[in-house]
């Protein structure tokens, strides 16, 4: 029996099959209490740890100090290092004992002055820095020289400001780094976390529905009723909507008062993207329970390809233009780029119609997309 | 008894792999994402897209812009003749950076005063922001030197000469594609365990499992031996990928990498089995997974450092098995740290799933509804 044929045309008996339908949803979300932890503890929780854990500011880098000559020219250029806030310079006695405490970790650079470092700096000479950084992590080494670079033009500055004499740089650089000059990584990584997080809500409390309906026989029973696909899907749409809603409002609250992520757009713009984000990230949810039948598999399926993909491939840490083309293709079915997009120019750059628009159309197309493929997918008589 | 055993290691695999869907889980998306991962997952930056804004007419900036344009960083991606138009680009991001070289350039140059650039950069992405501010310096500084050498101008007191050990290359692909080995081991093994008992107490015949002869000690082998075994065999074949496909150097000692790897398996076995025996339904054991995978992922220093993080989350840390896994692939892959240099990243592993596994246990006959 197809349902659809059997539905009664009186839009009051629909008024009431939709209520009813909605009425039991809520009372399943009430019964156990795992949604609502879903929708708001879980962003609470990892809010926290994503707020205060992840950060990219490479401050206080223990940076290992060897003079193998120390006087006054040697000591005029770790003053430098000594006065960044970058770096806590440790002091060694030789190479070796430095190279020691780098291979034990416990320092991330080198920098060394060679026995002759006074008197071919005093004779114009340009003496050798030897800086050895641990590569390991490559992009805190890299920032670690970038700030070793800073240390060592602003000592040559200092040189010609106090000896009056010709500068040896032709070329200085001056840096503006617009929307957040002081670099604070927070500013930029607690918008975007809002997006992963967001995702794995939205995921994680549509994914079991449908499957666990599977799982217990109730959606048979629901194909014996006169209800229609359009009406199950709003059925569980609307009450996994107001509670991912819920759990956006309290993570924008806690990236403003918490972690002082300043908010330079509107809120509304927050608001109606937040809302066609979050559709589609629940109609992803409908569509894995729906295809994946029971509940085991559409758990699986909703670790694997929400959590990560949303962490690597949204742009939210890693910079999408420097992907491989190939990779970047990927990137497009990722919900959550488009989301990052818009919320990080919305908290720290304000109303920019030009990124909030085309990233908008493509999160509503996307919901468009995930929910008219979860409608046509969803199962109206037995197999 | 070891026969009853064998039956019963069957049926949990069987339980695993019986359906179509779920095998493909398992092996083709970590597979799939090892791939996209590997390459995606990079701070290193490729053509970034750079607008120019040149005030000036001489030949030196005509020459300073063709380092960067030539740099294979950068890309151009418009010229700019009003100060007004560098929001044009940057605002909606058509560009990163900006290039601004005023009317005094050349002038500055020709009567051998410092001359200025400055460079405006979009500031969303502070990390980003950073990295090319680091390459445009890279650029200037051997602008500087060319021009030094050709004008003879007197040479800078000392020169910084930077060398980085371990990756010379700083090619932070060597960093993130040995973390991906940690990173899909963890989810894998999550998979296969975290939902395996949950499902078993929501369709009651976990209650069956229990009056059978076989003690928890039993059930927990043949719960945890899959897991451990899927988590083996992805995690051998994701390290084979990153020596052989992505050309990861491999110089330390395989026995010390497979006591990591051992040990890893275990210890998250160990906490997707104590989730699942404490979760009533697979909802919950779901959830109980996702808090526990991406806290790891965060705070084990797969993409950001564990030392730029507050005290207090540090020692949080201490908790995640992948944080000293992350530590063993690295040193062992990189450094060619020895066996015996590791035992501090060995034994909290131990540790955790030897906990975990007893719990797990502990809670099977506890736990009945």
């Amino acid at each position: 029996m197809n349902a659809e044929q059997s539905v009664s045309p009186d839009p009051s008996a629909r008024r009431l099959r939709l209520s009813g339908l909605l009425r039991k949803e809520f009372l399943q979300i009430r019964r156990d209490p795992s949604s609502i932890a879903i929708a708001f503890l879980l962003p609470i929780v990892l809010l926290i740890i994503f707020g205060y854990g992840v950060s990219l500011d490479a401050k206080h880098e223990r940076v290992g100090l060897v003079a193998e000559n120390p006087g006054p020219e040697t000591a005029d250029f770790f003053s430098g290092l000594q006065r960044s806030e970058y770096f806590q310079p440790v002091t060694f006695s030789d190479q070796r004992a430095a190279q020691k405490a780098l291979d034990r970790r416990q320092i991330s650079a080198i920098v060394r002055l060679r026995s002759d470092f006074s008197r071919q700096a005093l004779n114009g000479q340009s003496a050798p820095i030897d800086v050895v950084v641990d590569g390991v992590d490559a992009n805190t080494a890299r920032l670690v020289s970038g700030y070793l670079q800073g240390v060592w033009a602003g000592w040559l500055q200092r040189r010609v400001d106090e000896r009056a004499g010709a500068s040896t740089q032709a070329v200085l650089m001056q840096q503006r780094i617009w929307f957040n000059p002081a670099v604070r990584s927070r500013d930029y990584l607690v918008p975007g976390l809002i997006a992963v997080i967001m995702t794995l809500t939205g995921a994680l409390l549509t994914a079991m529905v449908v499957a666990r309906e599977w799982d217990r026989g109730t959606l048979e029973a629901l194909m014996a009723t006169p209800v229609s696909v359009g009406e199950v899907l709003i059925g569980k749409l609307v009450p996994y909507y107001l509670l991912g809603m819920g759990g956006m409002a309290l993570s924008i609250g806690m990236a403003i008062f918490l972690f002082e992520v300043p908010l330079r757009g509107s809120l509304w713009v927050l608001f109606v993207t937040g809302s066609l984000f979050l559709l589609a990230a629940l109609g992803m949810g409908l569509l894995i329970s729906i295809i994946a039948q029971n509940q085991f598999v559409a758990g699986q399926v909703a670790i694997i390809t929400t959590y990560l993909p949303a962490f690597i491939l949204s742009g939210f840490i890693f910079d999408i233009d420097s992907m491989p083309v190939a990779v970047q293709s990927f990137t497009y079915l990722i919900a959550a780029r488009y989301f990052v997009a818009i919320l990080q120019t919305v908290f720290l750059a304000g109303d920019v119609w030009a990124v909030i628009v085309p990233n908008a159309l493509a999160l509503a197309l996307m919901a468009l997309v995930f929910l008219l493929l979860a409608a046509r997918r969803m199962p109206r008589r037995l197999g | 008894m070891l026969y009853a055993m064998l039956g019963l290691l069957k049926k949990e695999f069987l339980a695993l792999l019986r359906d179509k869907k779920s095998r493909f889980v398992l092996i083709g998306p970590p597979l799939i994402q090892l791939l996209v991962f590997g390459y995606a997952a990079t701070y290193d930056l490729n053509r970034v897209p750079i607008a120019i804004y040149n005030e000036d007419s001489g030949s030196a900036s005509r020459e300073l812009i063709a380092r960067f344009t030539g740099a294979k960083a950068f890309r151009e991606v418009g010229r700019i003749t009003r100060q007004s138009d560098i929001a044009e680009f940057i605002n909606p991001k058509k560009a990163l950076l900006v290039l601004h070289i005023g009317r005094e350039f050349s002038r500055d140059l020709s009567k051998r005063k410092s001359a200025s650039i400055q460079l405006i950069v979009d500031g969303r992405n502070s990390n980003t922001a950073l990295i090319t501010l680091n390459y445009a310096q890279t650029i200037l500084a051997d602008f500087n030197r060319t021009w030094a050498e050709q004008q003879r101008l007197a040479k800078p007191p000392a020169r910084l000469e930077i060398r980085a050990w371990f990756n010379p290359n700083l090619n932070s692909q060597w960093f993130i594609v040995p973390g991906i080995v940690g990173l899909l081991t963890l989810v894998v093994t999550m998979l296969v365990t975290a939902l395996s008992v949950a499902r078993e107490r929501e369709q009651g015949t976990f209650d069956q499992l229990l009056v059978t002869p076989f003690t928890p000690l039993e059930i927990l082998i043949g719960k945890a031996l899959p897991g451990v075994l899927i988590g083996l065999i992805e995690s051998s074949f994701i390290v084979l990928m990153a020596v052989y496909w992505f050309h990861v150097p491999f110089v330390g000692d395989v026995a010390a990498l497979y006591l990591g790897i051992v040990l890893f398996v275990v210890s998250t076995v160990g906490v997707g089995l104590m989730i699942s025996s404490l979760a009533t339904t697979q909802q919950q054991g779901l959830l109980g997974a996702f808090l526990f995978i991406v806290p790891s992922i965060i705070l084990s220093g797969f993409a950001t450092p564990i030392a730029n993080m507050p005290e207090a989350m540090q020692t949080l840390t201490l908790l995640i098995p992948l944080r000293y896994f992350l530590v063993i692939v690295r040193g062992v892959m990189l450094e060619g740290i020895p066996l015996s240099l590791l035992s501090d990243q060995y034994w909290p592993m131990a540790v955790i799933g030897f906990a975990t596994l007893g719990l797990a246990a502990w809670m099977f006959r506890r736990r009945l509804y």
